[in-house]
């Protein structure tokens, strides 16, 4: 009998490390969706990458009171985070607070936790007024579901961490009753403020409130865990593969279409054949699709960022079109893309294999309007603080816009005919490139 | 500034066995634009002054491709590219300058893909380099204490990291160098990017080059400074649509430097 809070405590940490599993799984499928695109060359540069951006958080602070303030709530989830460790250790064995033995260190690290705890408090409070009270636009622009998401993350945080040091309160009242089990140690510079709450309650309800919280801490970080896949904040795991495989090239280089070279290349060969048969190992189907008009148009890179990106708006913020009132904002083609991405992701978990249910990310969520807007000037892939491409998608549905659909605007064609008459945007003979110089 | 400048061409070069030094790509807003056209002027007054050898390919070149690629018609793009990449070939170019940041950014990054490897600059990192070799001298002249502020153009900038060199230029002219509260890496796009010059824009409450002016009028100055003919053009229309024409000249910073000399 004296087994079952442990067998209890096994099995919720498998049901919820396990459903995450299976989440993760769903997750990697629906990236792998997209086409492939090579990331596996400059493995130092992009490790670096990695290390100053993700795990240095480098871009963050770019916005100092936004940025210092997510380093706390940062560095309170990975440190506090070795505290779990000891939760999962003494949940399955039977112990209470294993890592006693090593002395001064743990009144250390408890000590630094409850800090961490109470800081994170403070940031996660500002953060509250910040996206719930003040007028920050890229916040208020929110709404339904993206606002309470943002704000259920917040609550979440206050939960776990109130939980934590509730549970710190009433050990330290046990330790100091002498309670069994409650070995003395560890250091509590916050929750000693909360302990005399508890003066005066006998150790049975201590005992009680002190297992309380610890099982509703353990739980709650499983739920949060789980959380995550259906929310934006997937990021605290994703910031990280997403700035290692993130584009290397200076930003003004957009990628090159093969496809499209392999052609230009055959029309430019004057030894080429035009019409000779293909080649025959060349498998008949259905000729290259140029530019995206559904997400699994789009490179596996590209659905990465969608599930990347967090919602935080820096990129709309900076963006000079939706500065002025235009459509367009780079953070809805990423929440679009990744709302696309999961529909897509549900119809093959409900048929088996993708079914055609009508709809694609260009129109049925991105409008053209939107794309045209853009300037592509990188102010919004120069926000990112996790080296998120709005822009390359951008690129890409135009791409299928002009390449497949003719569907440029009508000044644009103009513009792209003139260039291939006379080689000049504008209607300006070619043989009268020079007359400047004679003017 | 009608006066004719001479201008050598590769074929001409080529002609008579010579190669020059750089290849100056004038790019189309630089040979059809009648503002541009003076910028190409000013930078070709320098290229002289400075006694370098340099060359045009004249009715030779083409679009480079930029704005449509960046409209989506990768097809039309490479077409160019690759044709412009042939006749640069033939000639053995091995270095390209260009005062159009659209080109150097296509030139640069997205030409050695099909075949077209150059060492390319933009005017500005040619003339500091020049400055640096001793070969140009940049006074203050007449725009001695002026107060001016620098546009980056988001293809010079945020595209391909270039801040310092316009503004090494300018400092050198002894002017009061101002910066909008956006600049470098954060600075604003004059809204002719991505092929946005030769469109409507979308609708919306302002357009965005209003929007730049702005930043730049609040920095009370007497020249806006630019490094591209399109960021050229928003910027001289927005003075206008704010009536300030006549108080403040929108200038390339080629032409400072050539004005400043009375080139």
């Amino acid at each position: 009998m004296q087994y079952i809070p442990n067998i209890i405590f096994v099995i919720i940490l498998i049901a919820g490390i396990g459903y995450f599993a299976k989440n993760v799984r769903k997750l990697i499928r629906n990236i792998k969706l997209g086409k492939d695109v090579d990331r596996t060359d400059n493995k130092k540069e992009r490790f670096n990458n990695m290390a100053r951006i993700a795990l240095g958080q480098s871009k963050m602070v770019r916005r100092p009171i936004a940025g210092i303030l997510h380093i706390i709530v940062y560095l309170g989830f990975i440190i506090i985070n070795i505290e779990v460790l000891e939760i999962i250790i003494d949940g399955i064995f039977g112990t209470h607070r294993i890592f006693a033995f090593l002395g001064g260190l743990y009144d250390f690290l408890i000590g630094s936790f409850e800090v961490l705890a109470l800081l994170v408090l403070v940031s996660v409070f500002i953060f509250w007024i910040r996206r719930n009270v003040i007028n920050i636009r890229r916040f208020k622009t929110l709404k339904g579901w993206p606002k309470n998401d943002g704000n259920i993350i917040l609550y979440f945080e206050v939960v776990l961490m109130t939980l934590f040091l509730t549970m710190n309160a009433a050990d330290l009242q046990l330790q100091n009753l002498g309670a069994d089990h409650y070995v003395k140690a560890g250091a509590y510079p916050i929750s000693q403020f909360i302990s005399p709450l508890f003066d005066g309650i006998s150790e049975g309800s201590l005992i009680l409130l002190e297992r309380g919280a610890w099982w509703m801490h353990i739980i709650g970080i499983l739920i949060f865990l789980n959380y995550l896949y259906f929310s934006k904040h997937l990021h605290i795991l994703l910031a990280f593969p997403n700035t290692y495989y993130g584009d290397l090239n200076p930003k003004g280089q957009m990628d090159n279409l093969e496809a499209v070279t392999n052609e230009v290349m055959l029309m430019m060969d004057p030894n080429a054949d035009p019409f000779a048969a293909p080649a025959g190992d060349e498998p008949e189907g259905e000729p290259e699709k140029f530019g995206a008009s559904d997400v699994t148009d789009l490179n596996w890179v590209q659905l990465l960022n969608s599930y990347t990106c967090t919602e935080c708006g820096r990129c709309t913020s900076e963006c000079p079109a939706n500065q002025t009132g235009k459509k367009l904002s780079p953070r809805k083609i990423m929440m679009d893309t990744r709302d696309r991405l999961q529909e897509v992701g549900d119809n093959i978990d409900k048929n088996g294999s993708f079914v055609d249910d009508g709809k694609q990310l260009l129109n049925d969520y991105i409008t053209t309007e939107e794309l045209w807007a853009c300037t592509s000037c990188n102010a919004c892939v120069e926000a990112c603080p996790v080296s998120i491409s709005p822009l390359s998608i951008i690129l890409d549905m135009r791409r299928y816009l002009v390449m497949e659909q003719s569907a440029a605007p009508s000044d644009l064609n103009n513009m792209m005919s003139n260039i291939e008459n006379n080689g000049a945007p504008w209607p300006f003979n070619q043989m009268d490139r020079l007359n400047w110089s004679q003017e | 500034m009608s006066e004719a400048v001479k201008v050598p061409t590769m074929a001409e070069y080529m002609a008579e066995g010579k190669m020059p030094e750089v290849l100056f790509w004038v790019g189309c807003a630089g040979s059809f634009d009648d503002r541009a056209k003076k910028i190409t002027k000013a930078f070709v007054k320098l290229l002289h002054s400075s006694k370098v050898d340099f060359a045009v390919l004249g009715t030779e070149e083409s679009c480079t491709g930029d704005p449509a690629k960046r409209s989506g018609n990768e097809f039309l793009f490479q077409m160019q590219a690759v044709t412009n990449i042939e006749v640069m070939n033939a000639y053995e170019i091995k270095k390209v300058v260009t005062a159009c940041p659209h080109c150097f950014n296509t030139l640069k990054n997205e030409y050695p893909a099909l075949g077209g490897n150059y060492e390319v600059m933009h005017h500005t990192q040619f003339l500091k380099s020049l400055l640096d070799e001793g070969r140009l001298t940049v006074e203050g002249g007449k725009f001695k204490g002026k107060r001016i502020t620098f546009h980056d153009p988001c293809y010079l900038g945020r595209a391909n990291n270039v801040y310092e060199a316009p503004r090494d230029l300018l400092k050198k002219l002894e002017v009061e160098l101002t910066e909008m509260k956006r600049s470098r890496r954060n600075g604003l796009c004059c809204g002719a990017g991505g092929a946005q010059m030769f469109k409507e824009p979308e609708p919306g409450n302002k357009d965005v080059n209003i929007e730049r002016t702005e930043d730049a009028l609040e920095t009370k100055p007497d020249i806006i400074a630019a490094g591209c003919p399109f960021c050229n053009t928003m910027m001289t229309d927005g003075v206008k649509n704010k009536e300030k024409e006549d108080s403040i000249e929108v200038l390339d910073v080629a032409e400072l430097i050539a004005n400043a000399q009375d080139l």
